[in-house]
């Protein structure tokens, strides 16, 4: 899956499973993050600092946001296939949507590291 | 009774740009027809006015076309559908016109072609007489061999607007579920591996524009479901 992830040429069905995988894994993190805020009556910076030291929630943030960043991929290509036609625009386009969503990647992986 | 008509009129030889006419018509009170009626009666007072038409009972796939936004076959779709409101006739969405109502399917058709729409079956020892089927057999292409290539659905999905040179399109796609579903076909494997790429069949995002509008009732989205399950199982 990642060589396909790095490549330029596209795979339809692997891009069909992953855009759905992701998409299951992102759904899970929403609601898990909504559960905590509705039963947590007051968020306080321990009580925040502790829900993410477990290694357990650490590798499910992780999983989200890698998740965020190939459906960005996949979900972005598809877009602008469909409405940008010159080919150099898009890839102008596409490099820099890609490269905000490999921020985000590492951004909180330094975050939850505490790096 | 009066009934108005806006239609869309473009002839390139002499037309700068596409235009909207106006029309008028006089009905009975209580009478109702087809859009394809009207239209005819219309190019009696207005011979320049042009679309296609055949059958003229909704076989025969020619007079697709867009009315009050939806596409229909105009020959099947009753005025009473748009109540007491103007009508307003386009030609099919998304396809070159070459005059008023009709439109180049030049790239509709291809990818028609592109699915290899004829049985293919490499036995060495075909039957004398008929390729029998089971009635459980033949009962698979229900839904799918009575399509007329009308070319609503395809002109009715965005994806195929975008993409039309390379998106197979609802009715292609259709097509190639009903040669896939056949027995009596033996090139499942050929049909599947010149669908797999990130375009012919996955460029469907499940939109079902396609089955709104088909005028024969018909499900493209479903079929298009089956190859994608049929990919899927084929990757893994
Ligand atoms: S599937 Fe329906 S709308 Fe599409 S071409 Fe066939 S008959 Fe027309
Ligand atoms: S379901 Fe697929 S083929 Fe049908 S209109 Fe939508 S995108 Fe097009
Ligand atoms: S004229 Fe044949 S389908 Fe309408």
């Amino acid at each position: 899956m990642l060589t396909n992830q790095a490549s330029f040429k596209r795979d339809g069905v692997q891009d069909f499973v992953t855009v759905r995988a992701t998409a299951i894994i992102m759904t899970a993190f929403t609601f898990y993050m909504l559960w905590f805020f509705l039963s947590t009556p007051t968020v306080t910076y321990e009580i925040w600092h502790d829900l993410f030291s477990s290694l357990a929630m650490k590798v499910f943030t992780f999983a989200a946001l890698l998740s965020i960043m190939m459906h960005i991929r996949i979900g972005f290509w598809q877009v602008l296939t469909d409405y940008v036609k010159a080919p150099g625009i898009r890839a102008v386009v596409q490099f820099f949507i890609n490269l905000v969503a490999f921020s985000y990647v590492a951004v909180g992986l330094f975050v939850l590291w505490g790096l | 009774m009066q009934l108005s008509f806006s239609v869309y009129r473009y002839n390139p030889d002499v037309d700068n740009a596409p235009r909207m006419q106006d029309y008028t018509l006089e009905v009975e009170e209580g009478q109702d027809m087809m859009v394809l009626d009207a239209l005819i009666a219309l190019k009696e007072k207005d011979p320049t006015l042009s679309f296609r038409r055949s059958c003229r009972e909704g076989v025969c796939g020619s007079d697709g076309m867009n009315m009050n936004g939806k596409n229909g076959l105009a020959c099947i779709t009753p005025l009473s559908t748009f109540g007491n409101k103007k009508i307003i006739v386009r030609p099919l969405p998304g396809m070159p016109v070459v005059r008023d109502l009709v439109v180049d399917l030049t790239q509709f058709y291809t990818q028609y072609e592109k699915i290899k729409p004829f049985l293919i079956n490499d036995n060495n020892q075909p039957p004398a007489r008929e390729f029998l089927q089971s009635p459980e057999e033949r009962e698979k292409l229900d839904g799918l061999y009575e399509c007329i290539l009308c070319a609503c659905c395809s002109s009715s999905c965005p994806s195929f607007w975008w993409n039309p040179d390379k998106f197979i399109g609802p009715a292609g796609l259709l097509h190639a579920y009903r040669f896939l579903a056949d027995t009596r076909d033996t090139a499942t494997e050929e049909r599947l591996s010149d669908l797999d790429d990130a375009f012919s069949v996955f460029r469907c995002h499940g939109i079902m524009n396609c089955v709104s509008v088909c005028p024969k009732g018909l499900n493209p989205t479903k079929a298009i479901g089956h190859i994608k399950s049929l990919l899927l199982q084929r990757a893994v």
